[in-house]
């Protein structure tokens, strides 16, 4: 499997939270071929397993790597001139997930109606705002999808509520680093396609059920439901975390290129962080600290209290321009990624349950 | 699809980078014209000859440039300071991916990226971050790293494939390559009753500069400018001028900020297209400036006139045209030279 290759294919495929069908077939052609069984559940779900070695009742691991992107939403039509038949169209538009409103202008989207249509966001100039609105940025009321269709034409093909996702093809950079949209969080997907690799040619005693969980950017809606579902014994959520960068050169960002970032706080286990933190040592691998003080905003903030809790783990991709259409990741991170992950499952034995309740009666 | 605007716009060719663009029309143009030069700036002028009927010499422009970006400093970690080249606005810029054209011919990928979201204050979010405070990043993760690759002064432009949707069309740099597309296509027609000369001119973005010269070199009887004019033709509280509207036809310039067309070519020009039932509209006049200004102003006056394919978003990395618009520019304009004559021009003196 070819990180490059997978990262090409995963951010071409559009998958806005709440239209993650497509998408959800990308991740079963790379994770397929790696694992025993495959499954999808009401929400969108995906799931892939693999079964452990170990013997009798086996322990499971759940990891998920949301698929879904941050995109936007037809909110209304409109036409210009006002009063002509054969006006032109518009899309006004609302942002799925937390869209950066300054990057919208100039993108290119594709606008998911009755069939995809090629489009535009664009805005009048700014000599024809209003004056109050003339050295701020562009904002909803001003920016537009424009498809280049007359309002008739526009309104068989498109209605309210029609997603729109971002068109980027990804692009190589230098030093292995590539940049595209969506690699939050298909950088993760790719990651968790390497741990699976990995994990076919080595022994584990754990099943492992990877999970491509749908509407994270949203409400995290796919961490909540595969938990319950899965009833897992314990969790790692895979993400993307903040790269160092411009714009971004503030405390507890991470240098591209440098290692996976280990999440740490309320929404993490102490004894999986540990576990984490060895299996990287047993690698050599440097690995980061990344402290949520709160909220991680990952999914890991609902696999933990899914049922009666599940003891969970956060890992972190370094990302640099995190919820733009210019997200860039280094890939040597990606695979790390994935090592990280198996060393972990490899290194889960039928005690470490124990060891973990242990752990919180430690003086 | 339509191969040749595809080719055109995804050429590169910023202002004073023009060499790629340049090779690309010269290659398409050389089967269809008897001469071509370059000259000391750039421009690439060619002559297609006439049947000889009409003394007269022609002169049409399209200017090839692009606007883009400069790179002026390289960061401490590897990321590069920038400045636009030619009217980009900053509201343009962000989240954008860029192509270096480093010396030496190499094309170096870079992106614009920004502080994250996450990290915003709420008045942060509605305010234009400045190209000051932007940054390119090609990957490199340190100073050395990147002046390796790309030296103080390259310029880049933006990455965008072309697309079309039925009669639209969608891609960066339409502003001028509709225009050079319409010219390329007016020298593969039969041969004019005069000599044509075409210049791809150079540096419109920056001054209208290349024009200058290419007419003062080529000494026109009259010259016709083929372009690309932005269209508002957005919902909007501010109907103001400038305005074209998309899929109405080819835009004819009757006044801009810089020109008053010459009064009897734009009365020729319309005449023609009532005539030959060609699709027009006539440019609200207003802001905005074409090479007529240039043109008009060389050696010691050359009539001028500008027809324009409308295009929505110029100057960004995304714009938009109609196919047809296109399509009747290129028939406006010829049509307009076919009916060319000397008598056009000739002073009415009053007999009153």
């Amino acid at each position: 499997m070819d990180v490059y290759q997978s990262l090409e294919r995963l951010t071409e495929i559009p998958g806005p939270s709440g239209m993650e069908e497509r998408i959800a077939n990308a991740v079963g052609e790379l994770w397929e071929p790696y694992v025993d069984t495959m499954s999808q559940d009401r929400v969108g779900n995906l799931f892939a397993v693999r079964r452990g070695a170990g013997e009798g009742e086996r322990r499971r691991l759940l990891i998920a790597a949301h698929m879904d992107e941050i995109g936007l939403m037809v909110s209304r039509l409109e036409q210009y001139p006002k009063d002509s038949d054969n006006a032109a169209g518009y899309l006004r538009l609302s942002p799925v997930g937390g869209v950066d409103v300054r990057h919208l202008f100039g993108q290119q989207v594709v606008v998911h109606g009755e069939r995809d249509l090629p489009g535009l966001v664009g805005a009048l100039p700014p000599h024809m705002l209003p004056d109050d609105r003339q050295s701020k940025a562009y904002n909803y009321d001003e920016l537009m999808v424009d498809v280049g269709l007359p309002l008739a034409e526009l309104e068989e093909l498109v209605r309210v509520g029609d997603f729109i996702s971002f068109h980027q093809p990804l692009r190589r950079l230098l030093n292995d680093r590539v940049s595209g949209k969506s690699l939050d969080n298909r950088a993760s997907v790719a990651a968790v396609a390497v741990a699976l690799k990995h994990l076919s040619g080595r022994r584990h005693d754990w099943d492992i059920i990877a999970v491509a969980t749908t509407q994270e950017e949203t409400r995290l809606l796919g961490a909540f439901t595969s938990a319950f579902s899965q009833q897992p014994d314990a969790a790692l959520a895979v993400d993307v975390t903040f790269g160092k960068g411009p714009g971004a050169k503030d405390r507890n960002v991470f240098e591209l290129d440098d290692g996976p970032a280990l999440g740490i706080g309320p929404n993490v286990h102490p004894g999986i962080f540990k576990k984490l933190q060895e299996a990287a040592d047993a690698l050599e691998m440097t690995v980061h600290t990344d402290p949520h003080a709160r909220y991680s905003g990952t999914d890991a903030y609902g696999l933990q209290i899914a049922r009666e809790g599940i003891p969970t783990g956060l890992v972190g991709i370094p990302l640099r321009y995190m919820h733009t259409m210019v997200e860039t990741v280094a890939i040597p991170d990606i695979k790390r990624t994935g090592r990280l992950l198996a060393e972990f499952v490899a290194s889960l034995d039928a005690d470490f349950l124990e060891q973990l309740a242990a752990r919180m009666m430690e003086e | 699809m339509n191969e040749l605007l595809r080719q055109l716009t995804e050429a590169t060719g910023v202002a004073s980078d023009e060499k790629e663009i340049r090779l690309l029309i010269r290659d398409l143009i050389e089967p269809h014209v008897d001469e071509w030069r370059v000259d000391t700036m750039g421009n690439l002028l060619a002559v297609k000859r006439g049947t000889g009927e009409r003394s007269l010499r022609v002169l049409v422009d399209a200017h090839m440039d692009e606007v883009g970006l400069m790179i002026t400093d390289v960061d401490s970690d590897g990321t590069l300071r920038f400045t636009p080249v030619g009217g980009i606005s900053d509201r343009t810029l962000l989240g954008k991916v860029v192509q270096i054209n480093a010396r030496g011919g190499k094309k170096i990928t870079g992106v614009i990226g920004a502080r994250p979201i996450h990290f915003l204050s709420a008045g942060e979010r509605s305010k234009i971050v400045s190209v000051d405070d932007m940054r390119i990043d090609i990957g490199a993760g340190k100073k050395e790293e990147a002046t390796g690759k790309v030296s103080v002064g390259d310029l880049a432009t933006f990455v965008t494939g072309y697309q079309e949707l039925g009669q639209i069309a969608m891609g960066k740099a339409f502003d001028n390559r509709a225009g050079c597309a319409a010219l390329i296509t007016l020298l593969q027609r039969e041969p004019y009753p005069f000599d044509l000369h075409a210049a791809f001119t150079v540096q419109e973005e920056v001054g209208l500069r290349g024009a200058r010269v290419a007419a003062y070199g080529i000494k026109p009887d009259l010259a016709l400018v083929l372009e690309c004019t932005p269209a508002y033709d957005l919902p909007n509280e501010r109907d103001i001028s400038p305005n074209v509207m998309l899929g109405k036809g080819a835009a004819i310039y009757v006044m801009d900020r810089s020109t008053i067309q010459d009064p009897r070519l734009v009365r020729h020009v319309m005449r023609t297209a009532q005539e030959n039932e060609i699709p027009f509209q006539i440019r609200q006049p207003g802001g905005g400036g074409t090479n007529t200004a240039a043109i008009q102003r060389a050696t010691t006056g050359i009539p001028a006139a500008t027809i324009a394919t409308p295009a929505r978003y110029t100057h960004t990395p995304a714009a938009m045209i109609n196919l047809k618009d296109f399509e009747n520019v290129v028939r406006l304009a010829e049509a307009t030279l076919r009916n060319l004559s000397s008598e056009l021009f000739e002073r009415q003196t009053s007999t009153a």
